[in-house]
């Protein structure tokens, strides 16, 4: 009755071949005025996934969904096929780090107790953290590079850590999949570059990762599959066959040409000639 | 006979303390959500809800202390929905209950004796019986905020993140504002219904410049609160000054000295 009240297990017996996450035909407005229409992916366990599209094109409410922060007014969501807010002890296999934090920058916490934080949902009420808690955070801080950070208070950070502390936080339940809200934003090249990897790592070693991105070039040397975003999903599959001028054309509103005649493939974007020539 | 072989003034002591003790532990969670207008909005609800009471005939501190509870559901109902902020709904609701107040207390007669006491404290006035639910209050508020010490802290510092880690935020956050109701209510006996709402945010928010731990603020606002509740009770005694007044500037002098002296810089 409370599942709340009870230690999450550290095992978690989830069927491999379910999905990690389905989302049939979802439809949301804010207000009557609609963001997504129907839209509808699968993401297989243990898949890289890049969602791309425009600003306002809905991929943070599309998260938002998945996690069950907004409930669609049509269609259905499933995590690891349940309903997300229904997710009991699983949870925790879900990790989400958020586009904006909303945070006060200057509340008294630092470093670690954000990153326990991640831990409080399958602690349980009443439980305080023990040292297996303390050893994931360790290790969580280990992985996105700042152990050295561990004590420091929140506000005494540049915004590139914080953005790590709060991927910290989302990696300490040692989840199975990892939804990133344009997790580069305000991260300079080399910290992008080593974020990437990291996610590459997490997704070698049986994570699925779904990362919201507007670096439409570099992400598709990491990803293994990319979803395209309009309000509808424009399309999805493999970068090579998806990226397509016609769909970046419908993603973007504008004609784009995607090259893969470097290391890095990058995506060139001509405008549509003015309609008036005044 | 010294002051404090008074009972008088043994109660008012007491009952200051465990005031100055959940003020400033409430007032942590609303400095920290931005919520400080929360207090002055339910503490002048409180006025409508002891009108009531008193035309009612019924307890005026058990009245206020329902009205301003439902009060606090309401404002915060509101602004869950998204249909206000929450500035504007308790700027809606503390002008609404306010007048309500007013309105109740001129169909009644010979009011105005009664009404001082609630507006400004009476904290030399505490009898055993103010103190034995003073007590009571005190305990409850500290029992949950003890119990509930990691959730209440996730909440508070983000919501949304408590939510997907699947924590029941919507019952914390009105959880938090029963407390916060509960504790005007109790509190209006000793600094009154005007400057509950000072004692709520001044002590945590000189806390604030100080603190780089949660629990670090919450002791700082606690020893910052009761050391302004005794120094100024102290100083309203040898000054024979208005004690609710004495106490909040006492306080004030603690925030500004803070202001100037803390190392956190904004
Ligand atoms: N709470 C809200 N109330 C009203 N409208 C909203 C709300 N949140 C988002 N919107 C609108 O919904 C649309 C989609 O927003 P969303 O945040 O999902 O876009 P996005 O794809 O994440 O954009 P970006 O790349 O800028 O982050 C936008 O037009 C936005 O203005
Ligand atoms: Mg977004």
């Amino acid at each position: 009755m409370f599942p709340w009240l009870r230690r999450a297990t550290s095992t978690l017996d989830i069927p491999p071949d379910v999905p990690a996450i389905e989302v049939r035909d979802v439809y949301v407005s804010y207000n009557g005025h609609p963001v997504l229409q129907g839209v509808s992916l699968t993401v297989p366990q243990g898949s890289f996934w890049a969602l791309l599209g425009p600003n306002g094109a809905g991929k943070t409410t599309l998260l938002k969904v998945i996690v069950g922060l907004i409930k669609p007014q049509r269609g259905t969501v499933r995590v690891f096929g349940r309903p997300p807010e229904a997710l009991g002890p699983w949870r925790r296999a879900l990790g989400y780090v958020p586009q904006h934090q909303r945070v006060d920058l200057y509340f008294p916490i630092r470093v670690k107790d954000v990153v326990m934080m991640g831990r409080y949902g399958m602690l349980g009420f009443f439980r305080r953290p023990g040292p297996e808690d303390w050893r994931a955070v360790d290790e969580a801080l280990e992985r996105v590079g700042i152990p050295h950070l561990r004590e420091r208070p929140l506000h005494a950070l540049s915004g590139g850590e914080r953005q790590r502390v709060f991927l910290a936080r989302a990696l300490v339940t040692q989840p199975k999949l990892l939804l990133l809200d344009e997790p580069t934003a305000g991260v300079d090249v080399a910290a992008t570059q080593s974020l990437y990897e990291l996610l590459r790592d997490l997704h070698k070693s049986g994570m699925t990762v779904v990362m919201v991105s507007h670096d439409v070039g570099v992400v598709t040397q990491f990803v293994d599959s990319v979803a395209c975003l309009n309000r509808r999903l424009v399309a999805h599959g493999r970068p090579e066959v998806v990226l397509t001028a016609d769909t970046l054309s419908d993603m973007y509103g504008c004609e784009a040409v995607f090259f893969h005649h470097a290391a890095t493939p990058h995506l060139v974007v001509r405008r549509h000639p003015p309609e008036d020539a005044s | 006979m010294s002051w404090w072989q008074y009972a008088f003034m043994q109660r008012a002591l007491l009952g200051g303390v465990i005031v100055g003790v959940i003020t400033a532990i409430m007032g942590v969670y609303i400095v920290l959500r931005g919520m400080s207008f929360m207090g002055t909005g339910i503490a002048h609800a409180a006025f409508g809800g002891v009108a009531l009471g008193l035309l009612l005939g019924l307890d005026p501190i058990l009245t206020a202390m329902g009205f301003c509870v439902l009060v606090a559901w309401g404002i915060g109902f509101v602004t869950r929905r998204g249909a206000l902020k929450e500035d504007t709904a308790i700027g809606v609701w503390f002008a609404a209950t306010m007048a309500f107040g007013i309105l109740l207390l001129g169909l009644r007669q010979g009011y105005n004796v009664d009404l001082f006491t609630y507006l400004f404290g009476s904290v030399l006035a505490i009898s055993p019986a103010d103190l034995k639910g003073l007590l009571l209050i005190g305990a409850l508020v500290l029992g949950v905020v003890l119990a509930l010490y990691k959730e209440l802290l996730f909440v508070t510092f983000d919501p949304e993140a408590a939510r997907v880690a699947g924590l029941p935020e919507g019952f914390l956050y009105y959880l938090l504002l029963t407390l916060v109701a509960l504790t005007v209510v109790a509190s209006i006996k000793v600094v009154g219904l005007v400057l509950v709402s000072a004692l709520l945010v001044i002590p945590a928010a000189a806390a604030y410049r100080w603190a780089n731990d949660f629990w670090v603020m919450m002791v700082l606002a606690v020893v910052f609160s009761v050391v302004s509740v005794v120094a100024g009770l102290l100083f309203a005694y040898a000054l024979n000054t208005a004690s609710g007044a004495t106490i909040v500037l006492t306080a004030t002098a603690i925030f500004a000295a803070s202001l100037a002296l803390a190392p956190k810089h904004m």
